[in-house]
């Protein structure tokens, strides 16, 4: 067993990056203070959900104490003040991803249901039988599912051995007969970062608009998506250091206005009688029912706390945890790493031989390790690269080169347990 | 060292290297497969019951965890002999101890271990898939049920 400090590493060695204060910034999240099975938590599956700051759960708390009513409905203060509140997150969103036009943000639960509304409300008629969707070997389920229900075939970009988009192949499949390209922004199973600006050009160039899933990317970089030149973009406000079930659509106003609803009920629609129905403008056609007003009051909350940050410092930070990972996991005897793309964020995905991933996770969550282990919704990705399962470390600007050490210690006390 | 990595050490890792009665019987009377679609593990399980109900053997044959092949493993070395309303009896046992948190129940013999898995809920399905499946086998139904947790 190598202990941490026989490798030279100081536990407190936290800040690798000057300037940038880790302590500082965990102490705004309260979850990080607790113990997990008796231990310290280290929590390292940041890219399944984030945790939050105090300042999202102070918005959310505040909202429900002192300022909860129902939206676009009451005449009286209160309703006025969670409506302003409501439809401002709209501007705060919009500045977030770079739209000029906060109309074009569409507020839904996550990442998945804002690619099933595209799916389901394709502009242009729909999408249907003998329509293909470009898509990527490394998508998510999310990314795939939906365009099957919605009837259509999905033709993948085939996946390097190091976890890269074959560019080549994309032109090839691009040429093709597609009504979309649907693709991911960042990679949830190997953090590849996908050169999205570069596949719009070549989608627009073909006349094949695009859909970024950007689930992992939101929270890692800046994303503009008028530099993208995209027309779709989806993320979900948990992977953000926000509450659950809060999403956006970002999509091009045409699309918007070209796009039939997809649910029916209050708040969407413009007159209703037996006879006919006239619907409301977007984003109001599609945000039928009332909304997660607290979610996007959160949403909101943590987008605000993030602007605040030092995003050079953090993404500093996060690179100098990404390297020190892979040099430590490197170190372990039998372990594999998965996913070597030069363009990556702070995802460790691995197998360790003769160890199934869910054992590892077991023995890790044993010493207060919160790791995941499975195909990470990416089945069709695991297939490309023969294999079933594997583990997968996932970092945020939280984490510290200490927890690292810790999960190192685990993971070579695991490996030994297992080894002849 | 944690009480779970006791739990592998003690009889999870034994029986995931060197499982016993892992391969198919020439003339099953029963078969069922068992999946965990969470992790995509996979188990098939075939017993061979003589006519006056008493199992005469029984084999497995997986792609799973550790905890998935020793549970399959030790469920195999248990059942041999056993009649198949003894196996079903037992299943319920283990089952009780590991699902319901039950009391520690020495006529599991060494199948107690697994009861250290109790604090580990989501580990619960991989130590009764192949338990699942035996049923579905006995019960004459292909696919069996698994613990939703």
């Amino acid at each position: 067993m190598i202990a941490a400090e026989e490798r030279g590493v100081k536990s407190e060695a936290r800040n690798v990056v000057r300037d940038f204060d880790v302590d500082a910034l965990r102490a705004e999240f309260p979850i990080l203070t607790t113990l997990s099975r008796g231990k310290p938590l280290v929590y390292l599956d940041s890219a399944a959900t984030t945790q939050k700051p105090r300042a999202v759960l102070d918005a959310m708390r505040t909202f429900y104490a002192t300022g909860n009513a129902n939206i676009h409905r009451g005449v009286y203060q209160l309703s006025e003040e969670a409506t302003l509140a409501y439809d401002g997150a709209r501007d705060v969103v919009a500045r977030f991803i770079g739209s000029q036009h906060p109309d074009e943000i569409v507020f839904v639960r996550g990442t998945t249901e804002a690619i099933n509304l595209v799916a389901r409300s394709f502009p242009g008629g729909g999408l249907g039988d003998g329509d293909t969707v470009v898509v990527s070997e490394m998508e998510h389920h999310a990314n795939i599912v939906p365009w099957q229900l919605a009837g259509a075939r999905t033709a993948p970009i085939p996946v390097t051995d190091a976890g890269e988009l074959d560019l080549e192949a994309a032109a090839r499949l691009l040429s093709g007969p597609c009504r979309l390209l649907a693709v991911v922004h960042v990679s949830n199973a190997l953090g590849t970062v996908n050169p999205i600006a570069e596949l719009c050009r070549m989608a627009r160039a073909r006349g094949v608009p695009v859909l970024v899933d950007g689930a992992q990317a939101v929270g890692h970089m800046s994303v503009d998506v008028t530099s993208l030149d995209c027309d779709f973009y989806c993320f979900s406000g948990h992977k953000l250091f926000g509450p659950t079930g809060i999403g956006v659509l970002w999509a091009r106003r045409e699309h918007l206005a070209a796009m039939p609803p997809w649910q029916g009920g209050g708040d969407m629609i413009d007159t209703v009688t037996f006879e006919r129905t006239t619907f409301a403008p977007a984003p109001s056609k599609f945000e039928a029912g009332t909304p997660n007003i607290a979610g996007v009051i959160g949403l909101a909350a943590a987008i605000t706390w993030l602007d605040a940050q030092d995003r050079a410092g953090i993404a500093e930070h996060e690179r100098a945890l990404l390297q020190r990972g892979q040099q430590l996991l490197g170190e372990i005897p039998g372990l594999r790493l998965v996913g070597t793309a030069r363009d990556k964020v702070g995802v460790l995905t691995f197998s360790v031989d003769g160890v199934h991933p869910h054992d590892l996770a077991s023995l890790l969550d044993a010493d207060g390790i919160c790791i995941r282990a499975g195909h990470h919704c990416t089945q069709p990705l695991h297939r490309r690269l023969g294999l079933t399962a594997t583990a997968r470390v996932s970092l945020a600007p939280y984490n510290t080169l200490a927890e690292l050490d810790v999960l190192t210690t685990s993971l070579h006390r695991s490996a030994k347990l297992f080894a002849r | 060292m944690n009480s779970l990595a006791e739990l592998y050490q003690s009889v999870i890792i034994e029986h995931d290297r060197s499982p016993r009665n892992y391969r198919a019987l020439a003339m099953p009377s029963h078969r069922a497969e068992g999946r965990n679609p969470l992790c995509g593990d996979e188990v098939s399980v075939e017993l061979a019951v003589l006519p006056d109900g008493t199992i005469d053997d029984v084999a497995f044959q997986c792609r799973g965890c550790a905890v998935s092949r020793a549970s399959a493993s030790m469920m195999t070395v248990a059942l041999r002999g056993k009649s198949t309303d003894d196996a079903r009896e037992l299943f319920g046992r283990f089952r009780a101890l590991l699902v319901d948190g039950g009391a520690a129940d020495p006529t599991l013999g060494r199948l107690q271990a697994f009861g250290g898995l109790t604090a580990y809920p989501m580990r619960v399905k991989c130590a009764t898939m192949a338990w699942h499946a035996m049923i579905a086998a006995l019960s004459g139904d292909r696919e069996p049920q698994g613990d939703r947790r």
